[in-house]
């Protein structure tokens, strides 16, 4: 790797002093004092019609300003979801329905001076339903005898095999090669079915928003999101509120997660703000964010792999079933990741066949949600392969790293299957995987310590582990744009449509452009994320932020690089190669060098005065994606099936780290949340279909005594096409948890958990029955 | 109903309701750095020092706060400050919406003489929920900070 000065150096993040000192910086914190309150009443029922609203006691409540039902919005079918335009997500959604789809539905919404009077106003409101016949499991879900959108106006932007009139939000086919011909010739195969549960976000800032109009009388939102200009475009097109009247300010959000790749509460908050011209805000309480906004998306995946004696892989077959819930937010895209992110891992197959649908039910939508499909597809598909490597009497990893894709080797997916439409040819240019491999056994001591170990009476220690592979963003469909801007003293301003959510983003586009430029961090002011102020950007979601708008970002660096040297040529009245630049000077041989301030200074005050200000923007025609191996060690309790994770050692190649210290973060972030959805989190619904882990004490998120200890690594890894070498980062440390525990805990105890969460309960049920049919 | 109190070291004198929480009236006259995460006292976002003991904001009724000595990380600006460059080290400054009451929990253990060890900082802080790092880092940085003040 070239030598860098700012870029992957410990530089510590922009923001973070202020952050920590209380300084107001979240959405909430900026809402205008005298903005009305917005409260939601919701459905109590999982499916139902409404027969009548009757507002008129609410209305007289003192301090109630407005009242929105259905009756209220003109029908605009549109997506929540955030990702693009034409959107790969049905347009099946209404701003109000006179159909609530699941328990936490929108019903009507209340516009109050306070909140106990927007909450008395809600209670006052009386609706009378028709109780329907919901679908709350999602294996029935297919032509089950209701319909969970019976509506007409509801549609597809392109064909993602949109059927409502059989509860198919999508669908999904590809094949290479003839699966069932290869498998039926292997000599060895291997089935099962895995099951995935509904996770929930819990980013800690709620889903936050206000709105006001502004003495141009332009609608302006300061909304916790993570894709501004998403947001900007289907708020007009739903609201009918032309583009150029509306701003989006993102300012600092409290994590997200994907669970802020939507539009939430930004709909309701900009009606009440057209209609009442006064300020207003919504604020979901958590009970709200975990019953109103979504989940990960819960599959049912069955897995047939079929191998030659030597350990060959030879064939995959992937079928799925994925739960979309009420509204088909991220359906497709989400399915096709769970196979595109995980299948070209195994690139020496004959064949490989992936398919399924995405069905509505009347559960809580589900969504975007960090990993977005891959890591329900890395449990199924990692755990197969340990079931392989056991029939093949193999060990695990030798089997994976006979199979297992490498530097310079593609796969026939990556053309195949894109995000929504067809994918793009790519060869893995920097794919460090066989290190990551071979260095983690290394860290988590595989060789001494697989595959189990005796600790104590009761006490077994054993190891698991698993593969994985993301993205870098999504190619010829997401763009990023930066300005640069030379100040008078010589500093930066570096705006940028990139969207901070708390990942740092902020801090590494900073670095990018200060080791472009040859400054410190400090002379590179960033301001991120405002439809007015910055350029353009879809937001953050698909890992793509480092990748692509890192791209962005170092166009725009080097393009004012070349206009401060090309200014200095012309004040020094010589030409531009003569001259010698690092960043603060500029040197000519025989005569007096000219520091940058200076240079600046003379052109906003003194001759040629002009402003310096280039755009860059950036779209990938590729996505090298981000690999790694993690181990995992536990111990495991033979009595009660109860488990510790006492370390999980990853080795991750992201190509350079912009910031090392910021990498580690996510990928120990994400490792965090792939525990807590393989460990224990698990999304769960009364008969009725009724959320009843909806809140922090009965919906249990990792703590700091979760895991004992993480030992994350990175590959010495250089990606010719990324800005400094750099690939993305933020999703993969949340794909191998599930497997790598699954497969400890056969290796602890010889039960395979085909459902997750992998709990105590499972692990201890599934013991007696071996035990039952070993005797 | 109005209440006096001393607020990071000012004499205050609030309006409130009876049945408002603290997190509620300190957003209300401007102290937004107590923020609302979870309203079942689990996340520990809503942190606030009443007396020097670290409280969840969100379930102590400003009523009860009358004659209390609280503080917020406004009120801590050095260890906020210095804390945070240790954050900056190691990564554990993410999205930094539990990061005020992180300061908090740490300056209350700080005061309290506890050892700077790896078990007494989970225990203190394993009411401050965080979705972002893995803790490590944060454990880590807390450890340094503490260990700078020796």
């Amino acid at each position: 790797m070239k030598k860098t000065k700012t870029v992957n150096q410990q530089v510590p993040s922009v923001d973070g002093k202020g952050i920590m000192m209380g300084r107001p910086a979240f959405t909430d914190d900026l809402t205008p004092r005298n903005a009305l309150v917005i409260k939601v009443l919701r459905s109590p029922h999982a499916f139902a019609k409404i027969t009548s609203i009757d507002t008129s006691e609410a209305e007289r409540i003192e301090g109630v300003e407005l009242i929105l039902t259905h009756k209220d919005f003109k029908r605009n079918a549109y997506t929540r979801a955030g990702q693009g335009y034409p959107e790969p997500s049905p347009h099946d959604k209404f701003v109000l329905d006179e159909y609530v789809r699941y328990v936490g539905d929108e019903v009507a919404a209340v516009a109050a001076v306070d909140e106990a009077t927007a909450e008395a106003a809600v209670k006052a409101i009386d609706v009378e339903y028709e109780k329907l016949d919901p679908v709350l499991d999602f294996e029935t879900a297919k032509d089950n005898d209701t319909l969970v959108h019976p509506e007409d106006d509801i549609y597809e932007m392109f064909p993602i095999g949109f059927d409502p009139k059989r509860n198919v939000a999508a669908s999904y086919h590809m094949e290479v090669g003839d699966v069932e011909k290869t498998l039926s010739e292997s000599e060895i195969t291997v089935e099962n079915t895995y099951y995935t549960q509904a996770q929930a976000h819990v980013m800690l800032e709620p889903h936050t928003v206000n709105a006001q109009l502004d003495y141009q009388n332009r609608l302006v939102l300061i909304s916790a999101t993570q894709t501004p200009w998403h947001v900007r475009r289907i708020l007009s097109q739903t609201l009918e509120i032309p583009l150029s009247r509306i701003r989006v300010i993102k300012p600092r959000v409290g994590g997200g997660f994907g669970g802020k790749q939507a539009i939430h509460g930004e709909m309701l908050a900009a009606a009440v703000t057209m209609r009442t011209g006064q300020p207003s805000r919504l604020t979901y309480t958590r009970e709200e964010v975990f019953e109103s906004s979504y989940t990960r998306h819960p599959m049912r995946m069955t897995i047939r792999m079929g191998a030659k004696r030597d350990g060959t892989i030879t064939s995959i077959d992937f079928h799925g079933l994925s739960d979309t819930g009420a509204y088909g937010e991220h359906a497709l895209t989400v399915y096709m990741v769970t196979g595109s992110k995980v299948l070209p891992l195994y690139n020496k197959v004959d064949a490989v066949r992936f398919q399924g649908d995405i069905v509505y039910t009347n559960h809580v939508s589900s969504g975007a949600y960090r990993g977005y499909g891959a890591v329900q597809g890395n449990y199924a598909v990692e755990s197969t392969i340990d079931m392989l490597a056991e029939k093949l009497g193999m060990d695990p990893f030798a089997l994976r790293e006979k199979n297992m894709m490498l530097e310079n080797e593609t796969s026939p997916i990556f053309e195949i299957m894109g995000e929504g439409t067809e994918g793009t040819a790519m060869v893995m240019e920097s794919n460090k995987l066989d290190y990551c491999v071979a260095r983690g056994k290394e860290l988590i001591g595989y060789d001494e310590k697989y595959p189990r170990r005796e600790t104590g009476e009761s006490k077994v220690r054993s190891i698991g582990g698993a593969i994985a592979m993301q993205g870098s963003g999504i190619p010829y469909i997401d763009m990023g744009a930066a300005t640069i801007k030379l100040n008078d003293d010589g500093f930066y301003n570096l705006t940028v449509g990139a969207t901070d959510i708390g990942q740092g983003s902020d801090t590494i586009l900073a670095q990018i452009a200060a080791e472009q430029l040859g400054v410190a961090v400090d002379k590179v002011i960033v301001y991120s994320s405002d439809t007015d102020l910055t350029p353009f950007d879809v937001g953050a979601y698909a890992s793509s932020t480092t990748y692509v708008s890192g791209n962005a970002v170092l166009k725009a660096a080097r393009s004012m690089r070349r206009m401060v040297i090309d200014e200095a040529a012309r004040t020094l009245d010589v030409n531009a190669e003569d001259i010698t630049f690092e960043g603060e000077v500029f040197k000519v041989e025989g005569s007096a060098p000219l520091t940058l301030s200076d240079l600046s200074n003379r052109l906003y005050y003194n001759e040629d005065q002009k402003q310096l200000t280039t755009t860059g923007s950036y779209y990938g025609t590729k996505s090298p994606p981000p690999f790694m191996a993690g181990f995992v060690e536990i111990e495991l309790d033979t009595e009660t099936g109860e488990y510790e994770i006492l370390e999980y050692a990853s080795v991750v190649d992201c190509g350079t780290t912009i910031n090392p210290a910021l990498a580690r973060g996510q990928v120990e972030g994400g490792l965090m949340q792939g525990i807590g959805m393989a460990a224990f989190e698990d999304v769960e619904y009364s008969k009725k279909g009724k959320m009843i882990t909806g809140d922090l004490l009965n919906y249990k998120i990792p703590t700091n005594l979760s895991v004992k200890k993480f030992t994350t690594e990175f590959a010495d890894s250089y990606e010719e096409s990324g800005p400094y070498g750099a690939k993305s980062v933020a999703e993969i440390g949340t794909d191998t948890p599930p497997a790598a525990i699954a497969n400890a805990v056969y290796n602890a105890v010889g039960v395979r958990i085909d459902s997750l969460p992998i709990t105590p309960e499972k692990i201890q049920k599934a013991m007696n029955d071996k035990k039952e049919n070993d005797v | 109903m109005k209440i006096s109190l001393t607020l990071n070291n000012r004499p205050k004198t609030f309006d409130v309701a009876p049945d408002e929480y603290l997190v509620d009236t300190l957003r209300r006259y401007g102290y937004t750095s107590v923020r609302r995460g979870c309203d079942t006292t689990s996340c520990g976002v809503c942190t606030l020092l009443v007396d020097d003991k670290p409280v969840p904001s969100c379930a102590f009724l400003s009523a009860r706060a009358d004659g209390a000595r609280l503080t917020t990380v406004e009120g801590i600006p050095e260890t906020a400050s210095k804390l945070a460059e240790h954050f900056g080290e190691r990564g554990a400054d993410q999205c930094g919406f539990c990061n005020p009451g992180i300061a908090l929990a740490v300056h209350s253990m700080e005061q309290s003489g506890m050892p700077a060890d790896d078990a007494t900082i989970d225990h203190y802080l394993v009411g401050n929920l965080c979705r972002c790092t893995g803790y490590q880092s944060q454990r880590e940085a807390i450890k340094a900070y503490l260990g700078d003040k020796k």
